[in-house]
């Protein structure tokens, strides 16, 4: 059967000033599957998922989510569309002002007529979800970073969004816990049932978890396939970040 | 050539800026309109704010009134017109000194503060956050300050006001031995209830001024932890400067006539 695709980058291009960060990139989510996406720092990958959020424009080229192009779109409009699509941030960016309890339940305070008690029931929820006990009154301050990813990763998924977007949710953790938010971001999609998108540079990790992995290089997607077309590519750019070499295609 | 290039480049700048300003001011009436606020922010803000201000709008405006009072007062007896003292010290500090000392002090504590937070909030991603989750930065933080502001501010003038008053009235008596009584009258005299609300109309006015380069600047700030520096800087720079301004063109338009 024919993999159906939830989301796509049609020939974005993309700079700040002068500077290009993508150039008549092309890229495709499939519908129901975790696609990774690998490449150096700075090489525009969190670019991609703000795209994908709705969060900035390209300069040209259009992003398409469920069918709907969110370029030219209204500010308003977007705010709809944005409910269908979760983005986890690299660094939780979660409201230092608020309790991780409020946090979590943030979106559905603002977004649903939902009683208190059905919330915190939700949040208590989508915090056991991710691991997380007797944080619910702890503020973000008070949790180290490990914590902190886990707890953004049940804001991102309270709302049981159709699509969610990871943005390097294991880099810079000990190795325990990045497998730990691996186990998540896999229980998370079963139990959503969703779309993910995963930035991540843990090969272990995304070997683990990727249906799909796309490499980006130079601003462009040079390699897409599923997990093990990529793990036994012949593709010299692939070959070579995979091996983590410094003699390659790749400048060092 | 040069000079030409770069007198344009700082008008597209500058027109930026304008066009940035009118699209938070524009988003902000939106909300308001539409009774978008979140009250409890609005309180925990506005109490905030007034609390932390109070002592220093306190301070500044006792010791204006009373070197007001010194310096018209030794004049005043030595012309033999002790009697419009009182008259003096009220006219300044009602109609100018009030509602200004207070927009100044607060945008030096409250205008930097807001853009300090706001700003690092963008460079911590948390208003990607926001609006990642459908939420709109402008009602949920600028509209609350906004607000608070616009309470707050007139409320201190009004504090500001007395003090400096009876500051002023205190000195009169201690150097010049004009009685309070004939102060009073003299003050009575001088100013009338609609130079209060002038007043305060220029209290309400600097309070949007504050909250929206506060928010605007904290909003577009760009560029780690020293860009919220240059935004907490810049946002207090520009907003003495339109008080400023504003104050000149607000006197001209309001007591012109007189
Ligand atoms: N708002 C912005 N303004 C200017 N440059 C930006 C902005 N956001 C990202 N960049 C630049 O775009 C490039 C790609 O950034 P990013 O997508 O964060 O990379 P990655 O996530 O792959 O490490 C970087 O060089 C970064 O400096
Ligand atoms: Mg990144």
């Amino acid at each position: 059967m024919e993999p159906t695709i939830y989301a796509s980058l049609d020939d974005v291009t993309l700079s700040f000033g002068e500077h290009v960060i993508l150039k008549n990139c092309n890229l495709k989510i499939v519908r129901g599957a975790i696609t990774c996406i690998v490449g150096l720092s700075g090489a525009g990958k969190s670019t991609i998922l703000r795209l994908l959020d709705g969060l900035i424009e390209p300069s040209s080229g259009h992003v398409y989510v469920d069918g709907h192009d969110l370029c030219h779109t209204p500010e308003r409009d977007l705010v709809e569309l944005r409910q269908k699509t979760s983005l986890a941030f690299q660094f939780a960016a979660l409201l230092d002002s608020l309790t991780i309890g409020e946090n979590v339940g943030l979106p559905l305070r603002e977004h649903t007529a939902l009683p208190d008690e059905k919330i915190q029931h939700i949040v208590d929820d989508a915090l056991e979800s991710v691991g997380l006990r007797h944080v619910y009154d702890s503020l973000p301050n008070e949790l180290s970073g490990g914590m902190l990813k886990r707890a953004g990763f049940a804001r991102a998924i309270v709302t049981r969004p159709e699509l969610v977007l990871y943005d390097e949710p294991t880099t810079g953790l000990d190795p325990i816990v990045t497998n730990l938010i691996t186990d998540t971001i896999l229980r998370l999609r079963e139990k959503l049932g969703g779309t993910a998108v995963v930035i991540s540079h843990d090969l272990h990790s995304i070997f683990r978890m990727a249906d799909y992995v796309a490499m980006l290089f130079e601003g462009a997607i040079i390699a897409y396939g599923p997990r093990e077309e990529i793990r036994t590519s012949t593709n010299p750019f692939v070959q070579q970040f995979l091996t983590g070499s410094e003699v390659g295609p790749i400048p060092v | 050539m040069r000079i030409l290039e770069r007198f344009g480049e700082q008008t597209i700048a500058f027109l930026e800026y304008l066009g940035g300003m009118m699209a938070l001011i524009g988003e902000s009436i939106r909300s308001l309109v539409h009774a978008q606020i979140r009250y409890a922010e609005t309180f925990v803000q506005a109490y905030e704010l007034g609390i932390g201000s109070l002592l220093i709008v306190l301070l500044t405006s006792l010791f204006t009134g009373m070197v007001i009072s010194l310096e018209s007062a030794q004049q005043a007896v030595q012309f033999g017109i002790g009697s419009l003292v009182g008259g003096a010290v009220t006219y300044t500090s009602v109609r100018e000194l009030g509602p200004m000392l207070t927009a100044v002090v607060v945008a030096g504590r409250v205008g930097s503060a807001i853009a300090a937070e706001i700003g690092s909030m963008v460079v911590t991603e948390q208003i990607d956050a926001l609006r990642s989750m459908g939420l709109s930065p402008v009602r949920f933080l600028v509209v609350p300050r906004l607000l608070a502001l616009a309470i707050m501010l007139p409320l201190l003038t009004v504090f500001a006001d007395i003090i400096s008053i009876l500051g002023g009235m205190w000195i009169a008596q201690a150097y010049a031995h004009i009685n309070p009584a004939s102060f009073i009258s003299s003050a009575r005299q001088a100013v009338g209830f609609e130079d209060v609300v002038k007043g305060l109309l220029k209290a309400l006015i600097f309070a949007c001024i504050i909250a929206f380069v506060g928010c605007y600047q904290g909003l577009s700030t760009r560029g780690g932890a020293a860009g919220v520096g240059r935004a907490t800087t810049s946002a207090v720079v520009i907003s003495i400067i339109l008080i400023f301004g504003t104050n000149f063109v607000m006197s001209y338009l309001l007591f012109g006539g007189h």
